[in-house]
C-alpha cells in the first residue's frame, strides 16, 4: 500500500457565522479520480479552493507527497500551487491573451523558462487537448468547450501531479461536454489524480475511483460508483442521487 | 483686413508656440500621474489597511484643493520659503501631475474593480505571486478599460493646465492674455485661444480613441456583443 500523494486533514471554514466546512478530511492515492457530488452550496467549490489555498482554511492540514504544505511561507505556497492544477467552472482564461499565450505565461513567468521554449511546449499541450489550429485567438472568440480546453492546457503546462476540476462543465451548452469529458478521461487513463466536483452522473460512474458525497460542509459518505449510485448507506446519498439521475439522465 | 483679423494673424505663431509649451505641461503631467497614480490604485484594491488609509487620505488631499491654491502654495510658498530654486514651469507640471494622480487613480482603482476575479484566481492558481498575476494579468487588462477614463481627465488637464499662467507658465492663455492686454484685442486672441484649446481637445480624445481601438482584445467587448 502506496502513501497517498494528497492528505487533506480536517479543514474547516467559516465566512463570518457561516461554516462552509466543517472539518472535511480526503485522502488521495496516485492516479485516483475522486468525484465530488453533492447539492449547492454543500462546499464542494469551496473545499476544492481550500486545497490550493484559493480560499485559506481557517483550520485542518495539507499533505503532499508526505510533506506538510506550509502556505504561511509564500515560497512553499507558490511552488505547491504550481503541482496543483485548477480547472475552474467559468474557465478565468487571461482575456488579453491568445490560447498560446494563455497556456505559456505561467511557464515563463513562474517557472523561469524561455519564451521560446514554453512556446513549443505550450502548441504540444494546445495540441494534446486538439486546439493546435485555434491556438492564436483570444478566449472571446473561443466556444466554451475550447475555452475550458485551453485551461487544462493551461494547467498541464505547470506539469501538475494533482488536479482539481470545479464542476467543468457546468457553464457549457450539452453539446460542448462531451469534448471536455474527452479530455478529462484522457488525462485519467494517462494516470493523472483529479478531484473533480461535478453533476455529471454518468460521466462520475463510468470513471470515478470513489465517489464523495458531499453535503451542508461535511463529508456524509464516500464509496464506489456503484455503491453509492445503487446501494448508499445514508438517506440523503440516495435521496440526492435519485434525484439528480432524473435530471441529468440514465447513468 | 478687418483690424481684428490682423491681429488674430500676427499672434497665431505666438499662440502657437504657446500651444506647444501647454502639450508639453499636459503630457509631462499626464505621464507623472500615471506613474504615481497606477501604484497608487493597486495600492487602493490589493493594500492592506495601512496603504489603503494612505492613498485615501492622498486622494482627498490633492482632489480636495484648488489648482490655484497648490500652485500658489507650492510657487510662492513651499519653493520661497524653503529657498528651492525652481522654475514656474517644473511647478506646474509637478502640482498638475500630482492632482492628476490623484484622479487616474480613481480610474484605473474603477478599471482593476471592473474585472473579473477570476482572473486574479486564475493567475494564483497556476503559481504566481501576487505581484506577478497583478503585473502581468490584472494592469494590462485594467489600463485598456482605463482609456475612456483617461481621455476624460486628458481634457479636464488641459483645460486645467490654462490655470498656470498665473505663475507665468508661457502656454497658450499667457500668451494670449500678455497680446490682448498689449494690442486691446481681446475678443479676437481670447477667442482664437479658446478655439486652440477645442482643437487640442479634439486631437487629444480622437488619438485616445484611435489608441483604444488599437489596443481592443479581440473578440472581447462586453457591451457591444
Amino acid at each position: 500500500m502506496t502513501a497517498p500523494i494528497l492528505q487533506i486533514k480536517d479543514i474547516t471554514k467559516s465566512y463570518g457565522k457561516k461554516e462552509v466546512l466543517k472539518g472535511v478530511s480526503l485522502d488521495v492515492n496516485r492516479g485516483d479520480l475522486k468525484i465530488l457530488i453533492g447539492p449547492s452550496g454543500a462546499g464542494k467549490s469551496t473545499f476544492l479552493q481550500c486545497i490550493n489555498f484559493l480560499v485559506r482554511p481557517d483550520k485542518g492540514q495539507i499533505w503532499l507527497n508526505g510533506k506538510e504544505v506550509r502556505c504561511e511561507h509564500r515560497r512553499n505556497l507558490y511552488a505547491y500551487r504550481q503541482k496543483i492544477g485548477m480547472i475552474f467552472q467559468d474557465f478565468n482564461l487571461f482575456d488579453h491573451l491568445t490560447a498560446l499565450e494563455n497556456v505559456r505565461i505561467g511557464m515563463v513567468k513562474v517557472k523561469g523558462i524561455p519564451k521560446e521554449e514554453a512556446g513549443q511546449r505550450a502548441e504540444l499541450e494546445l495540441e494534446r487537448v486538439g486546439l493546435k489550429d485555434h491556438m492564436h485567438k483570444y478566449p472571446a472568440q473561443l466556444s466554451g468547450g475550447q475555452k475550458q480546453r485551453v485551461s487544462i492546457a493551461r494547467a498541464l503546462a505547470m506539469d501538475p501531479e494533482v488536479m482539481l476540476l470545479d464542476e467543468p462543465t457546468s457553464a457549457l451548452d450539452p453539446e460542448l461536454i462531451g469534448e471536455v469529458h474527452a479530455v478529462i478521461r484522457d488525462l485519467g487513463s494517462n494516470g493523472m489524480t483529479m478531484i473533480m466536483a461535478t453533476h455529471q452522473i454518468a460521466f462520475a460512474s463510468l470513471l470515478a475511483s470513489e465517489i464523495v458525497f458531499m453535503e451542508d460542509g461535511k463529508i456524509v459518505e464516500t464509496g464506489t460508483p456503484d455503491k453509492i449510485f445503487n446501494d448508499a448507506e445514508h438517506s440523503r446519498t440516495r435521496e440526492f442521487c435519485s434525484k439528480i439521475t432524473d435530471l441529468y439522465g440514465e447513468r | 483686413m478687418p483690424e481684428s483679423l490682423t491681429a488674430i494673424v500676427d499672434a497665431l505663431p505666438y499662440l502657437l508656440g504657446g500651444s506647444l509649451v501647454t502639450i508639453s505641461v499636459v503630457a509631462a503631467a499626464m505621464g507623472l500621474g500615471f506613474v504615481v497614480g497606477l501604484p497608487l490604485a493597486v495600492g487602493q484594491v490589493y493594500g492592506g489597511v495601512v496603504v489603503r488609509a494612505i492613498v485615501t487620505v492622498y486622494v482627498w488631499f490633492f482632489r480636495g484643493i484648488p489648482l490655484l491654491v497648490f500652485l500658489f502654495l507650492f510657487y510662492f510658498g513651499f519653493c520661497t520659503t524653503l529657498e528651492i530654486d525652481v522654475s514656474p514651469y517644473v511647478v506646474a507640471v509637478v502640482v498638475l501631475g500630482l492632482i492628476s494622480s490623484a484622479y487616474q487613480s480613481q480610474i484605473f482603482r474603477g478599471a482593476i474593480l471592473s474585472l473579473p476575479e477570476g482572473q486574479l484566481k486564475a493567475a494564483r492558481a497556476i503559481g504566481m505571486s501576487d505581484f506577478q498575476a497583478i503585473g502581468s494579468i490584472v494592469v494590462p487588462q485594467a489600463l485598456r478599460l482605463a482609456i475612456p477614463g483617461w481621455s476624460n481627465e486628458y481634457s479636464i488637464l488641459l483645460k486645467d493646465s490654462a490655470v498656470t499662467y498665473a505663475l507665468g507658465v508661457a502656454e497658450i492663455m499667457a500668451r494670449a492674455h500678455f497680446v490682448a492686454t498689449r494690442t486691446y484685442q481681446h475678443f479676437p486672441l481670447y477667442l482664437s485661444a479658446g478655439a486652440i484649446f477645442l482643437v487640442l481637445t479634439w486631437l487629444g480624445t480622437k488619438a485616445l480613441r484611435l489608441l483604444e481601438d488599437r489596443v481592443r482584445i479581440p473578440g472581447y467587448s462586453p457591451h457591444l456583443s
